[in-house]
């Protein structure tokens, strides 16, 4: 029997039975649909939780105060064991490192604004002019922190979005002053809405000059030191750089951690890859009670079908020309299943795209392709039983079966 | 083969014993049966039910094996054939015409009566130039594209003699060919079957009806899984029978 024979028996048999195969096409799909739809959601919040890092900047090596690894015996433990601190001289120093584009050294605190007779708690955070550009935010209304010299900071200050609509309204805040803590500041810019980063929202933030939130706080140390690198190709140079310098500077005890923006995002890329693939497991479930449905309705067909399979037979068709006509239908079927099912899957997740648009909830390739072919399989090796129960008829009987 | 005369051997059986188990006991289907059928015969095989007349018809057909003896068809020795040259054998040689017809539902008679070229593997062309013939031979062109349930009883068993033909086999196996027709249609059934017999075609008809029964040359009565009574008279002729 010809193979294209075999494929117009079989699809010719399975659509004779419209209700049947429907019903298996319908399981078949919900099994892929669901597979297709929950990895697009896995992967969605992969993606999402990759963007908001990846939000933070471009080109990123990050230092922070403070030794995350234990290191053997080293000549300046003898001398001193006391962490130095993260100064604003350190990050000066970084600059002049030859990969090194820009660098904004950053200082945070919990702080108070008072103005216009209201009060408010509010995230200080001490900075340079350079940070709008390393972080990649926008100004609203205004300008940025001036550039200042080393040590000497201006009594200005950037309001967040959400700060100046609470303490000033519609009124224009530019050229105000609001007392921050215990200082005077003049409001010089406002951010634009939305800026986002690290889980944290920008819009609650005032940002001052470092010297200034040093003075405020009364503080030498840095809380964090962004350092934006030329290119992605020069990051792991930069990051061995940028710890000798400061170890250098810091009589060389290595008391910094310095990590890198790619190394988060593959550590988080990683996490959530994993979920994804749980998440597929799970769906995949339904597939395997899909491809138990496929082994039902097939074993029904062969009983209904007893008579026409002892027919081929008499007419000379051999056993393994019966098995594949049966194994043939049942690919077939869970197939169509199996495309329906991708369509229904690009479909949801686009809804959920409409719904929630700032997830981008798109199904992966992998992930369709794994649909499918687990559909395939599980028609393969789920259809095989019934197949070879047809084949093994005896003609005698099957014929004299009404 | 179909070129040998007449009289040559095409069924030989020998020693055939056939015993089926149904629970406990046990039912001799076929007891010693010893049998030489020719080219071109027609055989009518009788015999009240359970008397082995069916068994005998699906052992000539390849469908069922001998517990014991030896049946040689047209010279080849098929007890020691496996499962799939038994299958080509019934594609080339035996046709089958079974009393409930044995359409396939959902295909067309023109599609009914292809199937054994496509289970054959015949190309596509050639398939269409049988079937068109064959249609035409048994007065069904009009009828190609009908389904079976929208065709008459006659018509459906003239679609089963097509289909059981088409390939022209050296026998052709009838199992109560009239049995769901009425008498009318069945003697039309019947004149069809004989038209193909004078053609060469050996025919083997098992049958309740003793009219029918009587219009085969050769008369084979079946008691108990026994040849009782094997009466060959080529003298009588059809329309002589009541």
């Amino acid at each position: 029997m010809k193979v294209t024979d075999t494929f117009r028996f079989a699809t010719n048999a399975a659509t004779a039975a419209p209700l049947r195969a429907g019903l298996l096409v319908l399981a078949m799909s919900i099994g892929v649909a669901a597979v297709v739809m929950l990895t697009a959601l896995g992967d969605g919040a992969r993606r999402y939780v990759v963007d908001q890092f990846s939000a933070i900047g471009t080109n990123l090596v990050i230092v922070l105060p403070g030794r995350s690894e234990t290191r053997g015996f080293n000549p300046a433990n003898l001398v001193t064991s006391t962490p130095r601190d993260l100064t604003v001289e350190d990050a000066e120093a970084l600059l002049k490192l030859p990969s090194v584009k820009r660098i904004a050294p950053i200082l945070v605190a919990t702080t108070e604004i008072n103005a216009a007779g209201k009060l408010r708690e509010a995230m200080l955070l001490g900075t340079n002019d350079e940070y709008i550009k390393v972080r990649q935010m926008k100004v609203g209304l205004g300008r940025f922190l001036s550039k200042d010299e080393v040590g000497r900071g201006s009594a200005e200050v950037v309001l967040g979005a959400v700060i100046r609509r609470e303490i000033f309204g519609a009124e224009n805040p530019l050229g105000k002053t609001v007392r921050v803590g215990d200082r005077r500041l003049r409001v010089v810019g406002v951010l634009a809405e939305g800026g986002q980063g690290m889980g944290m929202t920008t819009d609650e933030l005032l940002i001052v000059p470092v010297a200034t939130a040093q003075a405020m706080l009364n503080s030498n140390t840095l809380f964090r030191i962004l350092v934006e690198v030329g290119s992605r190709e020069q990051i792991d140079e930069a990051k061995a750089r940028v710890l000798k310098t400061i170890t250098q500077r810091h009589d060389g005890e290595e008391d910094v951690t310095v990590i890198t923006q790619d190394a988060i995002l593959e550590t988080f890329d990683k996490i959530l890859n994993v979920l994804t693939l749980g998440v597929a497991g799970i769906a995949a479930i339904s597939l395997a009670v899909a491809g138990i449905l496929v082994m039902n309705v097939m074993l029904v067909s062969v009983t209904q079908r007893t008579g026409e399979i002892g027919l081929l037979k008499a007419l000379g068709a051999t056993s393994s020309a019966v098995r594949q006509l049966f194994m043939v239908e049942a690919i077939l079927l869970s197939l169509s299943g199996a495309v329906v099912g991708v369509g229904l899957g690009y479909a949801g997740a686009a809804v959920l795209r409409q719904l929630y648009p700032t997830f981008p909830a798109y199904p992966p390739l992998w992930a369709v392709l794994a649909g499918l072919a687990t559909a395939i399989i599980s028609g393969l090796v789920f259809g095989v039983m019934p197949a070879r129960r047809a084949a093994r008829l005896d003609p005698i009987q099957a014929l004299s079966k009404r | 083969m179909s070129d040998e005369s007449p009289t040559s051997t095409l069924v030989s059986l020998h020693g055939i014993n056939r015993t089926f188990y149904l629970g406990d006991s046990k039912v001799h289907a076929l007891c010693d049966v010893n049998l030489t059928i020719a080219h071109g015969e027609y055989i009518a095989v009788m015999g009240p039910s359970g008397s082995g007349k069916s068994t005998l018809l699906n052992l000539i057909g390849l469908l069922d094996r001998p517990d014991e003896g030896t049946y040689m068809l047209e010279g080849r020795d098929v007890t020691t054939l496996g499962a799939d040259e038994l299958a080509a054998v019934r594609s080339e040689r035996i046709g089958f015409i079974f009393q409930s017809f044995h359409l396939v539902p959902r295909l067309s008679a023109a599609a009914n009566i292809e199937l054994p070229l496509v289970l054959a593997g015949f190309s596509k062309t050639e398939r269409a130039k049988r079937v068109s013939q064959a249609l035409q031979e048994y007065g069904l062109t009009d009828r190609a594209n009908h389904r079976p349930n929208e065709l008459s009883g006659g018509q459906r068993q003239r679609v089963a003699i097509a289909r059981a033909t088409i390939l022209r086999p050296a026998v052709l196996l009838a199992d109560e060919p009239t049995g769901n027709l009425d008498r009318v249609t069945g003697e039309e059934v019947v004149k069809l079957l004989e038209k193909l017999n004078a053609q060469g075609m050996t025919l083997i008809v098992v049958t309740h009806d003793q009219t029918l029964g009587a219009r085969a040359r050769r008369q084979i009565r079946m008691v108990d899984g026994g040849i009782a009574r094997d009466v060959t008279n080529g003298a009588v002729v059809p329309n002589d029978a009541p």
